[in-house]
C-alpha cells in the first residue's frame, strides 16, 4: 500500500487555507482538521498548492536525439517544473507519424512513471506537409492521440490544412499549428524590427505569423473544426483570434514562458541562446501577450521546451539550432511576469497552466479541481521563495535555458503524480 | 580599445584619432623605409573564414609595414573546410598565441562571438561579418571622403554622402552609416523599396528612391556592389532595370557637382551598378580606396595592439 501523505495549512489557488489527504493516488479529503494517523506530513505554510501542471508543448527528442533528452530525462524535468502531464511533441526521428512512434512513446513515458507523456502525432507525414499521415490510427492505438502537430512546420498549403481540420473531426482531434508562412521566413534567424536590421540578422516578419493565423481561423470556422495556435508571438495575433473568439470560432492558443519575458533585443549579443523559432520579439509584443493571457484570449502556457546539445549552441548564430528549455522555469517566469504584476492571480494561474490545457488536450485525469475523489495531481509552489537559474543544475539532459544566473520568484517544493510525490522538497525523487 | 567590431564601439574622437594617425601611417609608408618596427614580436592571425582579396591583402600588407607576424588562415584547404567550429578554431588560435585575430566570416556577429566568449584573449578585428558590418571599409572610406571633400576639417561636418545600391545585403553601408553621421556628414541612402532595410527610418539618414533627384547635392557617391543572387530572389526585376534606376552612368556623373567624388569598395560589376567610363573617369577615387585603406588599418591595428606592448 503506497504512503499517504497530508498537505497540512496549503493554500488553495482560491486563497482559501486547508489541509489535503492524498491517499491511493486520490484526494482522500480536504478539510480544517484532516486525521494525521499515519501518514506522512509536510507543511506548506507559505505555499500554494496548485492542480497538476499540463504541459501541451514539449521536445522530448526520443526517438532520434536521445543525446538532448530522453523520455525519461524529460519527464524529470517535468517533475521538477511541477507538471504532472506533457505532451511529446511529433518531430522525432523517426517523425511520430504512425501508430507504432507515438505508442513507443506512450510506453516510455509509462515507464518513466513521473508524469503523463501524451505523444502529439504528425497532421502531415515526415512533417512534410503534403500527405495526410494515418491520424485515425495514431487517434485509435494504445496512445489515443487527440492532439495532431506539424510543429517545427508549419501546415503551409491551405488545402492539406483544410483536410486536416476537417478529418480529425471523426475522433474529436485537434489540429495544433506552427504558423510561419515559409516563404516570408526562407533563412529567417530572429524578429524582424529594428535590431535585426542593425545587426544584419534575416528579418522573420510579424505578419509571417499573423498571415497563417488569419487564414486557419477563417478555415477552422469553414469546416467548423477544433483549432490550435501553438506559441503565438505578436500582438497582431492576438488581435486576430480575439476577433475569431468574438465570431464564435472554436480556436484555442498558447503562449511560451519566454515570449513572456524576452525581446529581441537580447540577440544583440549574436548569443544564440536566445534564437528560437517562432523569434522573441518586441517589448510591446511582450505586453500584449501578458494581457491577453489575463484575459483569456491566449488560453494558456506552453513551454516549447526545446533541448539542444552545447556544440548547437556554441557557435555562430545564423549556423544554430531553434530552441530553449522551459519546463523547469516556466511556472516560476509566469510568477514573475504574470502573478508578481498583478495581471493574473493563483487561480488564473491553474486555469492557464492546467485545467486549460487539460481541456484542450482532452487530458481527462489531469487538470480536475482539488476536490475529494479526483486524482491527486498537485503542485506545490512557495511564491515567497526566489532562486537562481544554473544551467549546470538542471534536470533536463541539455543545458541551453535563456534564464542562467537570473534570480526568479517561486520555489517548486512538490509535484504529486496520481498521488506518487515526483518532487519532494525540489527533488526528484525517481 | 581593445576590439574593433562595431563602429558603434567607437566615439567621435576615437574615429578622429584613427584618421589622423593613418595619415601619419601613410607618410611613414611614403618615406625610404616603409617598414614601421611597432609591432614586432607580435603574431597576428588573418582568419578570413569568406573568400577575401582585397581586405586580406590589405590587413596583411598593414600588419607587415608594422613588422608583426601574420599568419593566413583561409577558408580554403584549412579546418574551416572540414568543418571546425567557430569554437575550435579560436581555441587553436589561443594555443598558439595570437595577439590580434582579423577575421572575416559570412555569419554576422562571428567577431561578436569570437571577442565575447572568453574562447580566446586577443583582439578581435572585424574585417566584414556577413550582412552586418565592416569597419575598417567605412573608416578607410571617411578617411578617403575627408582627404578629397573636408577643406582641412577634421570631420566631415556639412559633407553630403549617398550610398546607393543594396543597402539592405550591405555591411559597408551599416558601418558607413554609423560613422559618416557620428563624423557630422548627411548620408542619403539611394534604393528601391526592397532593398532598403525594415525599420531604416530610424537610422541617423535620409532616404531617397530617385537618385537623379539627389545626385547634384552630393559631395561623394557610394555605389555598392550588387550580388547576382539578388535578382533571383525578386529584389528587382533585372539587370538593365536595376542600372538604368540606381547604376551610375555618364549620363547621370555629368549631373554631380564640381570636385564630388565616385567610390565604390569593390569588386565593381562593370555595366550593372557602374559603367566603364565612370569607374576610370577623373571622379572615381576607387583605386586610391584601396592604397588608403592600407594605411588606415595600420592606424588600426597600431591603436589596439601597439599601447600593450608589454
Amino acid at each position: 500500500m503506497s504512503i499517504s501523505y497530508i498537505l497540512k495549512n496549503a493554500t488553495l489557488p482560491d486563497g482559501v487555507q486547508k489541509n489535503i489527504k492524498i491517499s491511493n493516488g486520490i484526494i482522500a479529503q480536504i478539510g480544517s482538521s484532516v486525521s494525521e494517523d499515519g501518514c506522512d506530513v509536510i507543511d506548506l505554510s507559505h505555499s500554494i498548492v496548485l492542480p497538476g501542471l499540463v504541459d501541451l508543448h514539449t521536445h522530448l527528442r526520443e526517438p532520434g536525439r536521445e543525446d538532448s533528452e530522453t523520455v525519461l530525462s524529460g519527464s524529470r524535468a517535468a517533475a521538477k517544473g511541477g507538471f504532472t502531464a506533457i505532451s511529446a511533441m511529433a518531430n522525432t526521428s523517426p517523425v511520430a507519424d504512425t501508430a507504432g512512434v507515438v505508442e513507443q512513446v506512450f510506453r516510455l513515458g509509462q515507464e518513466a512513471g513521473l508524469c503523463d507523456v501524451f505523444p502529439i502525432g504528425a497532421v502531415t507525414q515526415g512533417l512534410e506537409g503534403e500527405k495526410l499521415s494515418e491520424m485515425g490510427a495514431m487517434a485509435n492505438s494504445i496512445a489515443a492521440v487527440r492532439v495532431f502537430s506539424d510543429d517545427g512546420h508549419c501546415v503551409s498549403d491551405a488545402l492539406v490544412m483544410r483536410r486536416a481540420l476537417e478529418y480529425v473531426k471523426q475522433f474529436g482531434g485537434l489540429i495544433a499549428q506552427h504558423a510561419q508562412e515559409p516563404r516570408l521566413t526562407v533563412g529567417s534567424q530572429m524578429n524582424e524590427g529594428i535590431v535585426s536590421s542593425k545587426l544584419g540578422l534575416k528579418g522573420w516578419p510579424a505578419i509571417a505569423e499573423e498571415a497563417i493565423i488569419a487564414r486557419d481561423v477563417l478555415l477552422a470556422d469553414h469546416v467548423s473544426s477544433r483549432l490550435h495556435i501553438c506559441h503565438v508571438t505578436t500582438a497582431g495575433g492576438v488581435e486576430i483570434i480575439r476577433w475569431a473568439k468574438a465570431r464564435g470560432i472554436d480556436v484555442t492558443a498558447e503562449v511560451t514562458p519566454h515570449h513572456l519575458l524576452l525581446t529581441d533585443e537580447l540577440a544583440s549579443s549574436y548569443d544564440p541562446i536566445y534564437k528560437v523559432n517562432p523569434p522573441l520579439r518586441t517589448e510591446s509584443d511582450v505586453m500584449a501577450l501578458r494581457v491577453a493571457l489575463a484575459e483569456g484570449i491566449i488560453d494558456i502556457v506552453a513551454t516549447d521546451h526545446a533541448p539542444h546539445p552545447a556544440e548547437t549552441k556554441e557557435c555562430e548564430w545564423q549556423e544554430a539550432s531553434f530552441g530553449m528549455l522551459g519546463l523547469e522555469t516556466a511556472l516560476s517566469i509566469v510568477q514573475k511576469t504574470m502573478v508578481d504584476t498583478g495581471l493574473l492571480n493563483w487561480a488564473g494561474v491553474a486555469n492557464r497552466l492546467s485545467i486549460a490545457p487539460a481541456r484542450i488536450g482532452k487530458y481527462s485525469e489531469h487538470g480536475q479541481s482539488l476536490e475529494v475523489g479526483n486524482f491527486a495531481n498537485l503542485t506545490v509552489i512557495n511564491p515567497t521563495q526566489s532562486w537562481r537559474v544554473d544551467r549546470d543544475l538542471v534536470a533536463s539532459r541539455s543545458r541551453n535555458t535563456p534564464f542562467h544566473g537570473m534570480e526568479l520568484p517561486g520555489v517548486v517544493t512538490h509535484t504529486f503524480f496520481k498521488g506518487i510525490p515526483t518532487l519532494l522538497d525540489s527533488k526528484v525523487s525517481l | 580599445m581593445r576590439h574593433l567590431l562595431s563602429i558603434s564601439d567607437l566615439s567621435k574622437d576615437e574615429a578622429v584619432l584613427i584618421l589622423d594617425t593613418a595619415i601619419e601611417m601613410a607618410r611613414a609608408s611614403d618615406g625610404p623605409m616603409k617598414k614601421l618596427p611597432t609591432l614586432r614580436g607580435r603574431t597576428i592571425v588573418n582568419l578570413f573564414a569568406e573568400d577575401s582579396t582585397r581586405t586580406r591583402i590589405s590587413f596583411e600588407a598593414a600588419a607587415k609595414r608594422l613588422s608583426a607576424d601574420v599568419i593566413n588562415f583561409g577558408a580554403k584547404g584549412s579546418s574551416l573546410s572540414k568543418g571546425e567550429s567557430l569554437k575550435d578554431t579560436a581555441l587553436t588560435l589561443q594555443a598558439m598565441g595570437a595577439d590580434a585575430v582579423i577575421i572575416r566570416h559570412s555569419a554576422s556577429g562571428a567577431p561578436v562571438r569570437l571577442a565575447e566568449s572568453q574562447w580566446m584573449t586577443g583582439s578581435v578585428i572585424n574585417a566584414g561579418d556577413g550582412t552586418h558590418e565592416h569597419p575598417s571599409q567605412a573608416l578607410l572610406d571617411a578617411f578617403t571622403i575627408r582627404k578629397h571633400c573636408s577643406r582641412g576639417g577634421a570631420d566631415l561636418t556639412g559633407l553630403r554622402v549617398g550610398i546607393v545600391g543594396d543597402i539592405l545585403h550591405s555591411r559597408v553601408a551599416r558601418s558607413n552609416v554609423l560613422l559618416l553621421s557620428l563624423l557630422g556628414a548627411r548620408v542619403t541612402l539611394i534604393a528601391p523599396p526592397t532593398l532598403q532595410p525594415f525599420g531604416v527610418e530610424n537610422w541617423p539618414v535620409e532616404l531617397s528612391y530617385d537618385f537623379d533627384s539627389v545626385i547634384s547635392d552630393l559631395d561623394a557617391v557610394m555605389m555598392l556592389r550588387v550580388q547576382q543572387e539578388r535578382m533571383s530572389d525578386l529584389f528587382f526585376p533585372n539587370a538593365r532595370e536595376y542600372s538604368r534606376y540606381f547604376g551610375l552612368n555618364k549620363d547621370r556623373m555629368n549631373m554631380m557637382k564640381r570636385d564630388s567624388i565616385v567610390m565604390h569598395p569593390g569588386p565593381m560589376n562593370r555595366g550593372l551598378e557602374i559603367t566603364a567610363d565612370v569607374a576610370d573617369s577623373a571622379r572615381s577615387v576607387i583605386v586610391e580606396q584601396v592604397s588608403n585603406g592600407v594605411s588606415v588599418r595600420m592606424a588600426i591595428l597600431y591603436l589596439l595592439l601597439a599601447g600593450d606592448n608589454s
